[in-house]
């Protein structure tokens, strides 16, 4: 067989295992931190019994969800039931395949290694298309599950993804239109060469995109599907152990692709604070050991950033009403996001007719 | 390598196909359908149109589906399951679908397959598609929304009932 094929298949896989290693320590210990941030913002301690500061918390969670007994109800659809977790987490841990960690490759036996698994020409369209998937488990598991809570979970979760898809896809447009590009790589280099980074001229689009960023992820205030006062636990109510796990992975999965892609898009991705200036390089005092590690320091810093707001965002506001959830969407977000797209459009038109007369 | 991955393709897109018209539960059938979608996904990326993909996948599985999945769930499915297609059912059925059958089978065995041709620059990447729907193909692109607004006029007219 042909070896440069073989190799390449392996550095692939390699990057896959690494990404997808990472991701699940990152999901675990972000659960911690959820319960760290919100115990603070409420005067509390959080969890500090196993380890020191209840640092080995997530492996104790891990292994109780692991050591649960597996239930599937009498008059559930077992197929379903059983693939619906699966298909949840798929997506979830797939989107993070175009999702550019740091800017520079590094080498490793001779082979250059680009810190993202692929960079394709429709980086963005791809996490839009495969993250739009995610939503088909939610309902296999509320309908396969027989009983009343999850089909209301699963059935206003449908509602409340398709809706915000509408203005999530739209916002990023403004950011496609100022890149002239749809790969992730390529938007962060353009915001390299215009000099500021996406969240100056498109702050209109950053704040629907975090909007409805966590109203696609389940997040509170948007967090109806599984509203536990109303619904027990909405559409996963039924599940236990390693099936109800996948459920929460991917939901935390999906919270950081959130913050990856708002990261990339709007913050600049991995360059450090004003990459145009000259003054500044020591920002990237990570240098020392290798360039990626300055890339990927600031990457990781951007995505704290939006984690923590998503954190702190859970900590304050009430749950939204029905009602009130299809309003914002359709009524507020999505003219918003159209009226962002035009002025985008002609504000870059006027840009341009400016410069070439 | 890429003819595996048509293979596969091929068989789930066809696994989906059939199974999507025979189950007997409508939910688990639109789910076979959208494996069936998502399945002809793959062969536009072969084809070298990553952007046709990618909506293929967006629009008809994760938005089209979606909603088809919504309104079956809503609808109380057990009496339509037991409910027996009429005898002029099943034999316009099996003429609909022998026509079609027919007309397929002479697309695949007549006319030999075009050569391979070198494909054009940028070919399926965003920009050309654009280009494409802005200049050369301008007015059945506005008449089509024309026609989707339209659609969705009507939606929303027959919804209030008899209007106020």
């Amino acid at each position: 067989m042909d070896t440069e094929l073989l190799l390449k298949v392996a550095v692939s896989a390699g990057k896959v295992m690494t990404v997808l290693l990472v991701l699940s320590g990152s999901v675990a210990y972000l659960v911690l931190l959820e319960r760290k941030v919100i115990a603070f913002m409420q005067s509390r301690l959080g969890p500090r019994r196993v380890g020191p500061s209840g640092l080995l918390q997530p492996i104790a969670d891990g292994l109780k969800l692991f050591l649960k007994e597996d239930l599937v109800p009498a008059k559930a659809d077992k197929w379903v039931f059983t693939l619906a977790p699966v298909v949840v987490i798929i997506p979830a841990f797939a989107a993070f395949a175009v999702v550019p960690f740091s800017g520079e490759s590094f080498d490793v036996f001779g082979l250059t290694i680009t810190p993202w698994i692929t960079d394709i020409n429709i980086g963005v369209l791809y996490i839009l298309g495969i993250s739009s998937l995610g939503v088909f488990g939610i309902i296999m598991a509320g309908w396969a599950s027989n009983s009343k809570y999850p089909l209301l979970g699963s059935l206003r979760s449908a509602a409340q993804l398709i809706s915000y898809e509408v203005p999530l896809g739209l916002s990023i447009i403004g950011v496609l239109m100022i890149a002239g590009t749809a790969s992730m790589v390529g938007i962060v280099e353009a915001q390299r060469e215009t000099g500021w980074w996406f969240f100056v001229p498109q702050f209109v689009g950053l704040f629907i995109f975090f909007v409805s960023g966590m109203a696609e992820t389940n997040r509170a205030p948007f967090d109806l599907p599984e509203a536990e006062t109303e619904l027990v636990a909405g559409f996963h109510t039924e599940y236990s152990g390693m099936k109800f796990s996948f459920f929460f992975l991917a939901e935390y999965a999906n919270m950081i692709l959130v913050g990856c892609v708002a990261t990339t898009l709007f913050m600049g991705g991995w360059m450090r604070p004003f990459p145009s200036v000259e003054a500044l390089a020591w920002l990237n005092f990570l240098d020392f050991v290798h360039p990626f590690w300055s890339g990927f320091f600031w990457f990781a810093a951007k995505l704290f950033l939006v984690i923590f707001a998503f954190l702190w965002i859970r900590a304050t506001f009430p749950r939204y009403r029905y009602d009130q959830l299809m309003h914002l969407g359709w009524k507020v977000l999505l003219p918003l996001s159209i009226v962002n797209v035009l002025v985008t459009a002609v504000v870059m038109l006027l840009m341009n007719s400016g410069s070439s007369a | 390598m890429e003819t595996l991955v048509g293979i596969v393709a091929a068989a789930t897109a066809l696994i989906g196909a059939i199974a999507a018209v025979t189950h007997r539960n409508a939910v688990v059938g639109v789910l076979f359908l959208v494996l069936n979608l998502v399945s002809l996904a793959v062969f536009y990326v072969l084809l070298s149109a990553p952007f046709i993909a990618a909506l293929q996948v967006i629009l008809y599985a994760g938005a089209i589906m979606v909603l088809f999945l919504f309104i079956i769930m809503l609808l109380d499915l057990r009496r339509e399951e037991e409910r027996e297609s009429g005898l002029l059912q099943k034999v316009l059925s099996v003429i609909g679908g022998g026509v079609f059958f027919l007309l397929l089978w002479g697309a695949a065995t007549g006319g030999a397959a075009p050569a391979a041709a070198e494909l054009p620059e940028h070919f399926g990447s965003v920009e050309s598609i654009a280009v494409a729907l802005f200049t050369t193909y301008l007015i059945p692109f506005e008449t089509i929304s024309v026609l989707l607004l339209v659609a969705m006029v009507g939606a929303v007219l027959l919804t209030r009932k008899g209007g106020r």
